[in-house]
Order: structure tokens, then C-alpha cells, then sequence
């Protein structure tokens, strides 16, 4: 298996015009995440991104980012996501995300057939070298199409 | 410091989030823009047909982004510690969808509470199970 064990590092700017966007697609009524105002008198130096946010980066992101997985997308399925936090996003900072290959590993389906677990983290810090964030994603792919 | 929620969380409390009322095709466009996933799986029907799926399904990052609006709801922005998720069930467009946190634990020493998640569809399956812990 072709694998590398980390992506090149990415930067992801936190923009406030996004964070809207986000936060309206999640259908958030939190005025935090629409208005600079609120998000001050709510103690945030300046609009705060949402708790899944950082999902956009990984999509946005250009190739190289991630290791490269050796993982057919047409039969991937998202098992698991967790985010680690550890001090606040807001609009203005510069994240650096680094994502690596944190682990692997194959099951026998109940159906038959192989699935492969990958575990992908990334780490993220702002414009201050301070860590922010962590995100671990566990990507599935099925032996085939998943029947319901 | 992001201000907190006036509310009290004993263990064994039950909170519920705003519900979905009904997933649509178009919640699930917005949530591909706004996300940038653009999985032909989650938008592209003829595709995921051909591929032996009844119909587009919603990405699992957007019912955890509609559980995440919960948690805000419930501690406020900002005070989140950790939050993580396993998806279950897929979500389809008519789906409805409920969202509640069960107190399992306070850590009166560090401030937080961790709570048991779930989102359940109208078939009442789970669709999402998880925990968040959170300054309160």
C-alpha cells in the first residue's frame, strides 16, 4: 500500500464571510457567528468559528494535503469524527493545518468482504504558534455499496 | 471568557436541540457549498443511483453540524472542550431528525460536564451517537 505518512502543511485563513456562510448551512441562530459585535460582548476578539468548522479547510484544501490513502472514494463512508479543542478560532487568525496518517486497520465485514478503517489527525495552530485545535477523522471503505 | 450558559447540569439530565424538521435536498447543496464537499454522492442522484443508492444522502458533518447548533444551545459557543461523534445511520432528504445530550459525568474540580449524544431519525434509529465535553 502506497501510503504517506503526512500531508504538507496547509494554511486556512478564518474568514468572517465564511463563518456566515457556515453557520447558516447548520442553520445557526447564534448571533456570534453573524455579527462582530455580539461575538465581543460574547468575550470572542472577533467572530468565532462554529465547532465543525474546520471541516471546510479539509475540503478546500489543494492535493498534497492529506497522505496520500489508499481508499476508493465511491465506496468511503465517515465512521467516526472528533475535535479536540484547546483555545478559540476566530475570524482574523491563520491556521496551520498538518495532517497525518495516525493509523489503519482492516475488519472482516459482516456481509463479507474486507473494510478498511484510516484515521486521519490534524493538528492545527494560529499566527501565535499556539495548537488550537485537533481533529481526527476515521474514513471506512465498505466492501461495497452499503445496503440499507 | 466566552460567556456561559445560566442553565444548571445535574447528571442524568436530558436536554434536547431544535429539531430538523425535514432534510432537504437543498440543506444538503447549502451544507456541500458552505463545507466544500462536494461528494457526487451527496448532491449528484443519478450517480448515486448508479451506484445502487436510493437517492443523494446527506453528508454525516452536516446532521453533526445541526447537533453542534445543540451544544451551542446548550453551553454557548466557545465552551466546548472535546466532541466526538460516530455516524451510525446515513441521513436521506425527508428524514426528520432529534438531537439530545444525557449528563453523564461533572468534573466539578475542572468546571466541565461530559455528555452522551444522539440524534435520532424519525424511524427513532440512531443516526449519530457521540459525547462533547463542556465548561459550564
Amino acid at each position: 500500500m502506497d501510503v504517506q505518512p503526512s500531508g504538507t502543511p496547509v494554511e486556512f485563513p478564518i474568514e468572517r464571510g465564511k463563518i456566515a456562510e457556515f453557520a447558516r448551512a447548520i442553520e445557526s441562530p447564534e448571533s456570534v457567528y453573524f455579527d462582530r459585535e455580539a461575538a465581543r460582548a460574547a468575550g470572542f476578539e472577533n467572530v468565532p468559528a462554529p465547532p465543525t468548522y474546520a471541516m471546510v479547510s479539509a475540503f478546500f484544501s489543494g492535493p498534497g494535503s492529506r497522505p496520500r490513502i489508499d481508499i476508493d472514494m465511491r465506496y468511503a463512508l465517515h465512521a467516526e469524527q472528533e475535535f479536540e479543542y484547546f483555545a478559540p478560532v476566530v475570524a482574523g487568525d491563520t491556521l496551520t493545518g498538518r495532517t497525518r496518517l495516525a493509523g489503519q486497520h482492516e475488519k472482516q465485514g459482516r456481509r463479507g468482504g474486507t473494510m478498511k478503517f484510516f484515521v486521519l489527525e490534524t493538528e492545527y495552530t494560529n499566527q501565535r504558534g499556539e495548537k488550537v485545535l485537533a481533529v481526527r477523522q476515521t474514513l471506512l471503505q465498505t466492501a461495497g455499496t452499503v445496503k440499507e | 471568557m466566552t460567556t456561559k450558559s445560566a442553565r444548571t447540569f445535574a447528571v442524568g439530565d436530558v436536554l434536547t436541540g431544535r429539531p430538523v424538521e425535514k432534510v432537504t435536498r437543498t440543506q444538503i447543496v447549502r451544507y456541500a457549498g458552505a463545507s466544500g464537499d462536494f461528494t457526487p454522492l451527496h448532491h449528484d442522484e443519478p450517480y448515486t443511483v448508479a451506484l445502487g443508492n436510493p437517492a443523494v444522502f446527506a453528508m454525516g458533518m452536516m446532521t453533526a453540524g445541526f447537533l453542534s447548533r445543540a451544544l451551542d444551545e446548550w453551553f454557548g459557543p466557545g465552551n466546548l472542550v472535546r466532541f466526538k461523534i460516530r455516524f451510525l445511520n446515513r441521513v436521506w432528504p425527508d428524514d426528520s431528525l432529534r438531537f439530545t445530550g444525557t449528563v453523564r459525568e461533572r468534573d466539578e474540580a475542572a468546571g466541565t460536564v461530559t455528555v452522551d449524544l444522539q440524534v435520532l431519525n424519525q424511524k427513532d434509529e440512531a443516526v449519530i451517537g457521540g459525547e462533547a465535553v463542556a465548561r459550564v
